[in-house]
Formats: C-alpha cells, structure tokens, sequence
C-alpha cells in the first residue's frame, strides 16, 4: 500500500470512528454502569490493526478520541477515553504480536481491558474501592459485547480489500 | 493489491479457522471471573444504614437511610439531586451528559453505590 493512500484511510477511519462513538453514546444501555458499550469503535481499530497496520490503528485511536473529546467535550471523561483507548490499543497489539489468539480473542481482550482500565482509574480518582458490581458488570458485558464485535471485525476483515 | 495476493497471504498466515480454541478459553475464562465476582457481592450484600456523598474522593455529607430527603449537590463539575426515600437512596436529577447515575436503581444494600463519573460523584451505602 502506498504511503499517501495510508494518509487517507487513516483519515477517513478516524471519521468513522468519531461518527460510531458519537452514535453509540446515543444508544441507551441496558445497565446503569459507566463504561458498558457495545464496542463498534473497536471494530475499526481491529480492522485497521489487521487489514493496513499498527501504526495507523494507533494514530485512528488517538484523533477519534481527542475529537471527541473536544467535541462531546468533559474534561474528566476525555481522560477516561483516552486511558480505556490507549491500554486497549497496547493489549491488542501484544497480543496480535503473540499470534496466541485470532481475532475474536484479541477483540475479547481489547475491549475487557479497555473496561478494566476504566474501573481501575474510577478507583483511583474517585478514591473509592466499593466497585466490585462494577468491576462484574464490565468484565461480562467486555467479554459478550468483544466476541461479537470480533467476529464483526472477522467478516470485514475477509471481505472488506483496500487498494 | 490483486486478490491472487490477498489470498495467497491469507494461505501462508493460516487463519482459516474463525475462532481459536484460546479465544472460547479467553472468552469464558473472563465470564467466569466476572461471574465469581458477582456472586460474592451478591452474598455479602447486606442492609445498609447511611448514604455517604462523596465528589473527588473527598465526603460531603452522610444521610441517614431511615430519613427522606431530598437534597440538592452543587460541585464545580456539576449538580445531582439525590433522594432518600422508603430507606432507598437514588439520583433523581443530574446535568451530567450521560445520565447513568439517574438510570441507576435506587441502593439501600452496604456496599452499593451510584457513580456519576462525569462529576466525580460517589453515593455509597454504607453502615
Ligand atoms: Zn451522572
């Protein structure tokens, strides 16, 4: 792939990947716990992680959470976003890197740490530790919403070519 | 890129099956711990006697449960009105923008809480 056409996919994955968080912030969840999401923006990093390379997954990441950060803009859920996107990120590409798991696994793994490094920084800065429902709720919901997403990623992954 | 060569790096990368093994035990080994966890907050859960409001780790006030009453939290970061009520507390109005924590049911057990990340807020049960 050319240098120029990886110039452009990262911009236009960091567009599809503002518009999907922005959505998914639209969709109600069915549990009163911050964090719990469906994932849809892991897809596009999964994808781009695999289809054009490890560097442009970073740099989608990290435009599509400042943008939304600035647009939907908290300053204390920017550093939410920012901590669950960026350990996520270092997890998947680990584990890609150690072949272990396919896809699925690695989408598993991306979004139950992305969970996990948001409740441990709640922990932290709200200096409470009574969080244990919370710490449930985000490793089931990580796990089920992860797999499937995974497997979303799995089909774009086959059928989706980029010149 | 020709799709001759997709194919052929597909071959060598030999991800032809869909899902690993080491996925499943991934996937399952992680509700399994979520589920233990679960299990041991439920069983310890136990009737609470007072509500503890904290923002930024630092206690605002404590509200007996067995009183209601509704009181008003102004913090830099934003306002929750939480509501004691037939020995439930809940969030019944918050300006945060995602609105989780008056989503949440109301908590009387030791050990709950309601978050509000946005404002940093806490509602912990406590005894
Ligand atoms: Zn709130």
């Amino acid at each position: 792939m050319k240098k120029s056409s990886r110039a452009a996919y990262v911009g236009v994955f960091a567009a599809l990947a503002i518009v999907l968080s922005y959505l998914e912030s639209l969709i109600p969840v069915f549990v009163a716990v911050p964090g719990v999401k469906l994932g849809l923006t892991n897809a596009v990093i999964v994808v781009i992680l695999y289809k054009i390379g490890a560097r442009e997954a970073f740099l989608v990441n990290i435009v599509r959470i400042a943008v939304t950060g600035l647009l939907f803009g908290n300053p204390v859920m920017f550093i939410y976003s920012l901590c669950g996107g960026m350990v996520s990120y270092a997890v998947m590409f680990a584990l890609k890197k150690s072949k272990l798991f396919s896809v699925a696994g690695v989408s598993v793994a991306g979004a139950v740490s992305h969970n996990l490094a948001q409740v441990s920084l709640a922990c932290f800065l709200l200096e409470n530790g009574s969080i244990a429902y919370y710490m449930a709720v985000l490793l089931i919901t990580g796990a089920v919403s992860g797999f499937m997403i995974g497997l979303l990623s799995v089909y774009l992954i086959k059928n989706v070519h980029f010149k | 890129m020709s799709s001759d060569g997709i194919r052929k790096r597909e071959e060598k990368s030999g991800n032809s099956a869909l899902v690993k093994r080491a996925d499943l035990l991934l996937f399952f080994a992680v509700i399994i711990v979520g589920a233990v966890i679960f299990l041991v907050y439920r069983l310890s859960l136990s009737q609470g006697k007072i509500v503890r409001v904290s923002v930024d780790g630092e206690v605002l006030c404590e509200l007996p449960l067995e009183e209601d009453v509704t009181r008003e939290f102004g913090t830099p970061y934003g306002t929750n009105t939480i509501v004691i009520k037939d020995g439930e507390a809940s969030v019944k109005e918050a300006d945060c923008p995602d609105k989780i924590c008056v989503k949440h049911k109301a908590v009387s057990m030791f050990g709950e809480t309601i978050i509000c990340l946005p404002h940093k807020l806490v509602v912990e049960v406590a005894e």
